[in-house]
């Protein structure tokens, strides 16, 4: 027991030495980008939250399609309380998140009777009918061409510090502290027996049902949460690039969170992350770099395609898999040694 | 012995269950004594396992009612069902294949691990989980599979896996197990270790329905035995009086009779 428990100890500090460096490495991070890449920043950190928000709602084994639409929920919502109502934007971005979280624990009555496929298919159809009243009613949501000159996020003035958050490098640091701690929030929420019940879910309903799981609760909950966080995103986006419209949350968008989820594994919880970072980088410097950017739809497929033939996985899987080749390849001269030629 | 006993724990009265034309279960009537092995056997077919999954809230019955210590429990939610005491294990090995043999019980103690959301998330709830860990353990030992507990489920063998289901739905605490065809799959060594363990269950005070093709394991085992046909019941009596009833022989044979002279399913 004492051996386990120093194991565990050093495990731990290790963890947390690896956390001290990654957030090191990410306060370093704008220094080293131009005007333009601390912009690019500050959006993937928002969809580093949309992507992993999305991944709570999997667990139960249920796919979205409507996950984007309700990130703009949040959006639009933060965006009106703040140009309307004068609702301070801190604040409204909070409303944002709980106005989406609503949003999905009335849609969950009609969504949860469905499963699989048509769940899908249900999500989408959902989200579509809340774009549809964004384009159809101007007034309050503008109609097609959105809302514009939505207010920023408000500066910080004191005597001896000012922060102004229209220069990205400070919105980068506002979006990281905010999806830090967000992402905080639903890894502890997996680790907990929450967590453990929405996989039971995923794996064997029936099961979970006869020992007294409410499954329709514990579905609605995962996606409430999921939503809550989505909203978030959406507020954060609303305040930082100043205007939303519909199209913003079509389903093209939906696409590439499925593509950044997919290639980046939902089994564990960094997968999503690294995977729209990794398509991130992918396509904002090599892409870019090549001039092909205009053509990052059918490069995503290409890479959705090639991701799901050659690492079914996902990008997570590509450590322990490189480990392993790594520790045969060091153990090989023995190996080979006892093997007859 | 006083009126309360004489009450039946679980009783179904004119239960049906149509799917489209066809009549699973048709104006079937029972009643479970408190603390009794009951059987509820049947050829291929009869609706036995659609009469588990009406009385434990699968499916809502088309016609007839289910009553739980004399409350009307018809089309609840299964998982209502549970919380007050009426859980089932599944045909086959119905299990969390991806988790580990514990976390597999664990989740069998979801009734007995209430706690609200933000006491999940500051971790406040850590007593409760490692009672529920305790819990969950004797719960193995109970079957004998404590040591397999870190195991993956899919390195189990089958009759394991059998037992797993139990200890899985043993966690939840109920007051009436139902269990469906749980020695399907064993060998005669495992499935003497069951019935051992079924008895166990019971003199723990949990009234045991099981449905069973063993009649072996059927006649030494149970109490009480209820022979459904083609939906409806048949004979219900105790295990000598049941083995030669005419009819039962009748609707055995008929089933098994090659020749499809017989009624088979
Ligand atoms: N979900 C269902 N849909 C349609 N028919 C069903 C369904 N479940 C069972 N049945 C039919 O009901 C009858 C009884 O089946 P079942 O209850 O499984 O019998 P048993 O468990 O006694 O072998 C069978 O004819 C079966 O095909
Ligand atoms: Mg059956």
């Amino acid at each position: 027991m004492p051996a386990a428990g120093t194991g565990g100890l050093i495990r731990r500090a290790a963890w947390r030495l690896r956390l001290v460096l990654l957030f090191a490495a990410l306060a370093a991070l704008p220094y080293l980008l131009s005007y333009s890449q601390q912009e690019i920043a500050v959006l993937l950190v928002i969809n580093v939250l949309l992507v992993s928000s999305y991944r709570l709602l999997t667990l139960t084994g249920e796919w979205s399609l409507g996950h984007v639409v309700i990130m703009g929920v949040g959006a639009y919502t933060s965006a009106l309380l703040a140009k309307q109502a004068g609702v301070p934007v801190p604040l409204s971005m909070l409303l944002g998140g709980a106005m989406a979280a609503g949003t999905a624990a009335l849609l969950s009555f009609p969504l949860f009777r469905m499963k699989g496929f048509y769940f899908l298919i249900g999500s989408f159809a959902a989200g579509e009918i809340i774009r549809l009243i964004w384009k159809r009613f101007t007034d309050p949501f503008g109609g097609p061409k959105g809302l514009k000159r939505i207010d920023p996020f408000p500066d910080i003035e004191t005597g001896f510090l000012s922060i102004d958050f229209y220069e990205p490098v400070n919105y980068y640091f506002l979006a990281l502290a905010v999806v830090s701690v967000s992402l905080f929030v639903l890894y502890r929420i997996e680790r907990s027996r929450i967590g453990l019940t929405f996989h039971a879910i995923h794996w064997q309903d029936r099961l979970a049902e006869s020992v007294g799981v409410d499954t329709f609760r514990y579905r609605t909950l995962a996606f409430v949460i999921a939503s809550f966080f989505a909203g978030i995103a959406g507020g954060l986006y609303a305040h930082y690039v100043g205007a939303v419209n519909p199209t913003r949350f079509s389903v093209d968008q939906m696409v590439y969170v499925l593509v950044w989820a997919i290639v980046g594994g939902t089994a564990t919880f960094h997968g999503p992350v690294l995977g729209v970072v990794v398509l991130t980088v992918i396509n904002e410097i090599v892409l870019r770099a090549l001039g092909l950017d205009t053509a990052r739809p059918l490069i995503y497929g290409l890479i959705l395609i090639l991701a799901v033939l050659y690492l079914p996985n996902g990008l997570e899987s590509l450590g322990p898999r490189l480990r392993a080749l790594w520790q045969r390849r060091r153990g090989e001269p023995a190996a080979a040694g006892r093997e007859p030629a | 012995m006083n009126a309360q006993d004489e009450r039946p724990i679980l009783e179904a009265r004119g239960l049906t269950r149509r799917f489209g034309g066809l009549v699973a279960v048709d104006n079937f009537s029972f009643s479970v004594r408190e603390g009794a092995i009951h059987g509820l056997i049947g050829p291929n077919g009869a609706g036995k396992t659609t009469t588990f999954n009406v009385i434990s809230g699968f499916y809502a019955p088309s016609a007839g009612r289910v009553f739980f210590r004399g409350i009307d429990i018809s089309g609840r939610k299964t998982s209502a069902l549970a919380a007050m005491g009426l859980v089932r294990t599944f045909q086959g090995s119905t299990l969390f294949q991806e988790f580990s043999v514990l976390d597999n019980v664990r989740v069998g103690r979801h009734l007995g691990t209430r706690a609200g959301f933000l006491s999940r998330l500051l971790g406040t709830d850590r007593p409760l989980e490692q009672a529920a860990g305790e819990e969950a353990r004797e719960a193995l030992a109970f079957f004998g599979l404590e040591e397999l507990a870190d195991e993956p489920v899919s390195n189990l063998p089958h009759g394991h896996q059998r037992m797993l289901g139990m200890a899985v739905a043993l966690a939840a605490e109920p007051q009436v197990l139902l269990l469906d065809e749980p020695f399907t799959g064993m060998n005669p060594e495992e499935t003497r270790r069951m019935m051992t363990l079924v008895r166990r269950i019971r003199d723990r005070g949990v009234t045991v329905m099981l449905v069973e093709h063993d009649m072996q394991a059927v006649m030494n085992l149970c109490d009480i035995i209820t022979v459904m046909n083609f939906g409806a019941l048949l004979v219900e009596g105790e295990p000598e009086a049941v083995r030669n009833d005419p009819a039962v022989i009748e609707a055995y044979l008929g089933s098994a009779a090659p020749d499809g002279s017989g009624h088979a399913a």
